[in-house]
């Protein structure tokens, strides 16, 4: 486990659950300063869920979330809405504002938050645009966007205001091979050059391996394991194992839990 | 199934108006109180003005229009047998200020504006908009729900008042320039019988309330509902029937609590 004197964000024993079902039991994860940190798992293990956690949207029944030292499940309205300066995050839809330009959605938040002249702001529009390759996109409307230049016009929005974190839904699904590429590099590059520390939920195990520096994989409401890809990569563990390798059967039957066949015949 | 099962099911649906109720009061609360920030809100404010309200006004009119000019025809035929046609301005001036006004304006603003407030704000959650503004550290209660919700509480009341200008110049319409009713005797009598208080203010005052309500259920309905296509349908026309049966229930009680 990393040192949490290093950790930006740190989860210590949470649980949560929705409706009768437990989403997460227990569960601890530290996010170190300037790293990128992975949390993979199946589909419909609540990876969405912790990032909503960590940004205050969803509250835990129990356990702590640290942002540094602000402990977000306790923190007043005001001080959560100024805690959430300091972190972005990209949606797996995009969310972009459907009634703007993506020139406009970028500009939103620096708009919304800073009294900078409308020429700084275009400036600063202009640069986040190109950092991601949209800058000739600006004028466009969203619904003319594709898939991938959604989440990269989304990803410029995410770092105008120079986050600390940034935490990434699902940013790889539905993409091509290129636009994937493209998303994994834009993650690395902006997480060493921005000094940002990136939390990146995905299943995509074997694209994130390539750019993550610590891994927990995340299934059935716990922590399944963690380390570096590296180590995941040679775990012995048949859930670890399966899930790492995509095996289609294994520790998570290929079955859904059901009676006997002939009866439902 | 046992004796107990109906009174479990009133509970349960009395805890779950409760928590919705209680749900929407804190909707109401977070959007409405705190320190305007006018620079900002305004021009958001402004353009939902022009949406709900500007855009509402073809709807208001033509229905007060033909409202007025049926009331007038409706009334004309039972008041002639009476010998009574010249009180027909009055007959139609009080119809339309005090009931018609405040509820066909309030009812057609539910389906004309509240289901497209539900409908965009409810469409807004299901693409995850409102969750990236919170995460941007931008409250949509204020930012979405706010604007909206003024636009609609001042646009509401002047409305009805174009819906009742234009309702009892419809019924002159038919009463004077069709059926011949003296212009005079129709003016004369609607002037002598219409109140300032009892009927112009009492009718603002319903006004003022069908708005809060109105706007009030659409905004929550659209902000509580499930983020799905069934969800926002669900919620759209949730919008329109609790709006109008409210409106309905509501003006019975204030008509009997302001004529007594």
């Amino acid at each position: 486990m990393t040192d949490p004197l290093d950790s930006l964000v740190r989860i210590e024993h949470v649980t949560f659950s929705r409706g009768t079902r437990k989403i997460y039991d227990d569960v601890s994860i530290s996010v170190p300063r300037g790293k990128i940190t992975a949390v993979m798992g199946p589909s419909g293990t609540g990876k969405t869920t912790l990032l909503r956690i960590i940004g205050g949207q969803l509250k835990p029944e129990s356990g702590s979330v640290f942002y540094g030292d602000a402990d977000v499940p306790r923190l007043s309205r005001g001080a959560l809405f100024e805690l959430r300066k300091k972190m972005s995050m990209l949606f797996q839809s995009g969310a972009l504002f459907t009634g703007m330009s993506v020139f406009d959605n970028v500009a939103y938040p620096l708009r919304e938050h800073t009294k900078l002249p409308e020429e700084l702001i275009r400036t600063m529009v202009m640069m986040k645009l190109e950092t991601v390759g949209l800058r000739g996109a600006a004028s466009l409307m969203p619904a003319e966007l594709s898939g991938g230049m959604s989440r990269r016009a989304a990803l410029a929005r995410a770092i105008a205001l120079d986050p600390e974190l940034i935490m990434y839904d699902e940013p790889l699904t539905g993409q091509d091979p290129i636009t994937m590429a493209v998303l994994l590099k834009l993650i690395r590059e902006l997480n060493n050059s921005l000094g940002l520390t990136s939390i990146v939920v995905s299943h995509d195990v074997a694209e994130i391996m390539t750019i993550a520096d610590y891994v927990y994989l995340v299934s059935g409401g716990r922590v399944l394991a963690s380390g570096t890809p590296e180590e995941l990569q040679k775990a012995q563990n048949p859930d670890v194992y399966q899930f790492v390798h995509g095996l289609p059967d294994g520790a998570v039957p290929f079955h859904y839990p059901a009676g006997n066949y002939l009866e439902d015949l | 199934m046992s004796v107990l099962d109906p009174v479990t099911g009133l509970g349960r649906r009395g805890i779950h108006f409760l928590s919705l109720l209680g749900r929407s009061l804190l909707m109401l609360m977070h959007a409405l109180v705190g320190r305007p920030q006018f620079r900002k809100h305004f021009p958001l404010f402004v353009e939902q003005l022009y949406v709900v309200g500007v855009q509402s006004v073809m709807i208001i009119i033509v229905s007060g229009m033909f409202i007025g000019m049926v009331l007038a025809l409706q009334g004309y035929n039972v008041l002639v047998q009476f010998k009574a046609e010249a009180s027909l301005g009055p007959l139609v001036a009080l119809s339309i200020l005090r009931e018609l006004g405040p509820v066909v304006s309030a009812l057609l603003f539910a389906g004309r504006a509240g289901s497209a407030l539900t409908a965009e704000i409810g469409l807004m959650k299901a693409t995850e908009q409102l969750s990236s503004m919170e995460m941007m550290a931008v409250d949509p209660l204020r930012r979405v729900i706010s604007p909206r919700f003024w636009a609609g509480f001042v646009s509401l009341p002047l409305l009805t008042f174009m819906f009742c200008v234009i309702g009892i110049y419809g019924g002159k319409m038919v009463g004077v320039d069709w059926l011949g009713i003296d212009e005079g005797t129709f003016w004369t009598g609607t002037q002598a019988s219409v109140d300032l208080y009892d009927d112009i203010a009492q009718s603002f005052v319903k006004s003022v309330i069908f708005a809060l309500v109105t706007c009030w259920v659409a905004l929550f309905n659209g902000y509580n509902c499930m983020p799905t296509s069934a969800g926002i349908s669900r919620a759209t026309t949730q919008t329109v029937v609790h709006s109008s049966l409210i409106v309905l229930g509501l003006d019975f009680v204030l008509t009997a609590l302001m004529f007594n």
